[in-house]
């Protein structure tokens, strides 16, 4: 029905107890996303209880012990930067089986230790520095269609449906989002993956899933500049690994070099990141590349007509 | 955070790297006296500023007595240095660098930074010193030997020979290379660096092998965990308004147009520049007030806008999740009232309580030109904000 996550996934989150823990779990249990309880450590044995939901929810000291009680198979990670990637090992070692980490601000070396203790163990990751992942839910073709929200987004923008999204950015993801829903096109999963240098998802892993998913008929991608994901995710699609249509677009364009990124970095990567680049990869791997971020709907738009797919997609 | 050349070379001293004996000066009369102590006659005095090609530009002179010094100081302190990565305005010089001169035989390359598709570290080692690795990379690729290494393990002895050899140091100065290689891997691992990078790394003709030049950037995430960087942070070298936006915990760049832009989150703030310019305007700056923005956070984001002499226009694009329209457009009202807001303002909100801000906008009797999408937002900041700077 979706990728990573459907509407009866349960979700523990880690670090709870703390003001965007609760804030945003309060968020999912009023969007309906399957919260089955939290881990604080220290606040093992308590509960915990949405202010405006009204949801109670048992607190755990480990994930480990929250896994064996609720049978959870997501965690959502809000726990402080410092203290993320022990969250992250921890989730894994647990085996959760998606692991979400909102957490902005993570030392680099953290993530690359991170990256290590991950590899080889089933556990994917997505983030950090993301706003999440979520499979919209709500009322299509008169059912109601139960939804599963993990992370910061706002959930009214969603609409059920089968484009894909899958985003670097966070507030841009919306943008995006909201023109589809607005122009009726119904998203099946939308993937934040993280604007960190090192990440648990890339755009690859994400095209990849959304080309397995039987209700994903076609996919909006944005990027941004820095880094080569954007140029590996050109090369699947080019090499037919993904074949549903594709709208792309890039942020920063008009960024001035060296500013925000390492060169080095980039040329390690082999490129430099900049957004021609990109959008010269993307275009010639026959992705419908949106002239400008209010383009990014319609451009999904016009391509769905082409290909005759609109009424499908608009349902 | 960038760092100075002589702060690097401290560092990297400490961590086992060999580099020419040197002093700082802040006067002329210290650069003087700065060659006495030093006592080799030939020395280099060194500009030191956050960017590179001093040397094309001046910032490096070699001396050969203490009046030289103190001229060649004289020459660059109090002064702005423009090199081709600082801008026409250029840096001032607040400190010059003197260092002994070293017999110089052949000059090399070797630098650390992150691989992001590997997720690791990498060492890379070029016989191409001197040179702007850049520049390597887009002539001459084959010439830039890697080695990827783990935190935890650091590089290894065969990775450090490997391209200790591969890139042509002499067979008896290896073991000094390698050594010199490992160091600098430990030196980025354990102060959490984000580039660190010898250029030129030489041998000398006395069997010596040293870092001519160094530069360390820090990764500022992991800021916290080393306290006793704080100290090497060199508020001249930065802009004060980013200064200003860092104490809000703001994320702003300033640039060189003449639009002031305020938006929530960076791919939003980089593709609302970007349609700015497409529609034929140029932003004054990068600012990301983030997802926690606060009515005070926007009010301080707002007055650094206006701050900025260039600006003769601003667009606020918020897409609401976490941050409340209402709240943002509060905020926006009450800082355009408190600077008595003399630019045209556009405002283009969606997403969260976007009613209720709309409503605060046009209520406030402010001339405020809203939006319904970026589009139309970029397109009437443009029209109202003629002419501009370029």
């Amino acid at each position: 029905m979706s990728i990573f996550v459907q509407g009866d996934t349960p979700v523990i989150c880690q670090g709870i107890t703390g003001a965007n823990g609760t804030f945003h779990t309060d968020q999912a249990c009023l969007y309906g996303t399957r919260m089955v309880g939290g881990v604080t450590p220290g606040k093992g044995g308590t509960s915990w209880t949405g202010e405006k939901s009204g949801a109670k929810l048992p607190v755990f000291d480990t994930v480990d012990a929250a896994v064996r009680a609720t049978g959870a198979k997501a965690s959502v990670i809000y726990v402080p930067a410092a203290f993320a990637a022990d969250a992250i090992c921890e989730a894994a070692a647990a085996g959760i089986e998606l692991i979400v980490a909102i957490t902005e601000g993570i030392p680099i070396l953290d993530m690359v230790r991170v990256k290590q203790s991950l590899a080889g163990k089933p556990s994917r990751l997505i983030g950090p520095n993301c706003p999440g992942v979520i499979t919209p839910g709500g009322k299509t073709h008169g059912v109601d269609f139960p939804g599963c929200k993990i992370g910061i987004m706002p959930g009214y923008i969603h609409k059920p449906g089968r484009v894909g999204v899958v985003s670097r950015s966070g507030t841009l993801t919306y943008e995006a989002v909201w023109q589809l829903t607005s122009l009726g096109l119904g998203q099946s999963t939308c993937v934040g993956i993280g604007g960190d240098p090192v990440n648990g998802t890339q755009f690859v892993d994400v095209l990849s899933a959304f080309q397995a998913d039987p209700n994903t008929d076609a996919i909006v991608m944005i990027g941004e500049i820095g880094g080569s994901a954007e140029e590996e995710a050109a090369a699947l699609i080019q090499s037919g690994g993904c074949t549903k249509p594709v709208v792309g677009f890039i942020a920063g364009t008009t960024a001035p070099p060296g500013k925000r990124m390492g060169h080095a970095g980039a040329i390690i990567a082999g490129g430099k990141g900049t957004a021609a680049e990109k959008v010269a990869a993307l275009q010639a791997a026959g992705v419908a590349m949106a002239p400008n971020p209010s383009a990014i709907g319609s451009t999904m738009e016009a391509l769905l007509t082409r290909k005759g797919m609109i009424a499908k997609l608009r349902g | 955070m960038k760092i100075h050349e002589y702060q690097a070379k401290e560092l990297l001293k400490r961590m086992g790297v060999p580099v020419p004996e040197g002093r700082t000066a802040r006067t002329a009369d210290e650069a003087a006296s700065a060659y006495h102590e030093l006592g080799s006659p030939i020395s280099v005095v060194k500009a030191q500023i956050h960017a590179g090609g001093r040397g094309k530009a001046g910032g490096v002179k070699v001396v050969r007595s203490a009046e030289e010094a103190r001229a060649a100081a004289a020459g660059m302190l109090g002064k702005a240095l423009i090199t081709h990565q600082t801008g026409p305005q250029g840096r001032v010089v607040h400190t010059v660098w003197v260092e002994k001169g070293s017999s110089i035989d052949r000059e090399f390359y070797a630098g650390i930074a992150l691989d992001r598709r590997l997720g690791l570290p990498v060492m890379m080692a070029s016989s191409e010193g001197g040179m702007e690795i850049e520049e390597v990379a887009a002539k001459h690729p084959e010439k830039i030997l890697r080695e990827a290494f783990l935190p935890g393990d650091g590089l290894w002895g065969y990775q450090a020979r490997r391209l200790a050899f591969g890139i042509g140091i002499p067979a008896e100065l290896i073991g000094k290379a390698s050594k010199m290689f490992q160091a600098l891997a430990r030196a980025y691992v354990d102060l959490d660096c984000s580039i660190a990078e010898i250029n030129p790394l030489v041998t000398t003709k006395d069997g010596q092998v040293l870092a001519l030049d160094a530069k360390i950037n820090f990764d500022a995430n992991a800021l916290y965990r080393h306290t006793d960087l704080a100290g090497y942070r060199d508020k001249n070298e930065e802009d004060p308004k980013e200064i200003e936006a860092s104490k809000y915990d703001l994320s702003y760049i300033a640039l060189e147009g003449n639009i002031g832009c305020m938006v929530n989150g960076a791919g939003l703030a980089m593709a609302t520049m970007d349609t700015i310019q497409l529609h034929g305007g140029s932003p004054a700056n990068f600012l990301d007030v983030g997802g926690g923005a606060t009515k005070e956070k926007v009010a301080a984001a707002f007055k650094i806008l206006i701050s900025d002499t260039n600006v003769q226009g601003i667009l606020v694009n918020i897409f609401g999740g976490i941050a409340k329209c209402d709240m943002i457009a509060e905020g926006v009202v009450a800082a355009a009232r408190e600077v008595k807001l003399a630019v045209p303002l556009v405002v283009r909100l969606e997403g969260t309580n976007v009613e209720r801000g709309r409503e605060i906008l046009k209520n406030s009797g402010l001339a405020i030109t809203p939006a319904a999408s970026l589009d139309e937002a970029a397109s009437k900041i443009c029209g109202l904000v003629k002419g501009g700077r370029k």
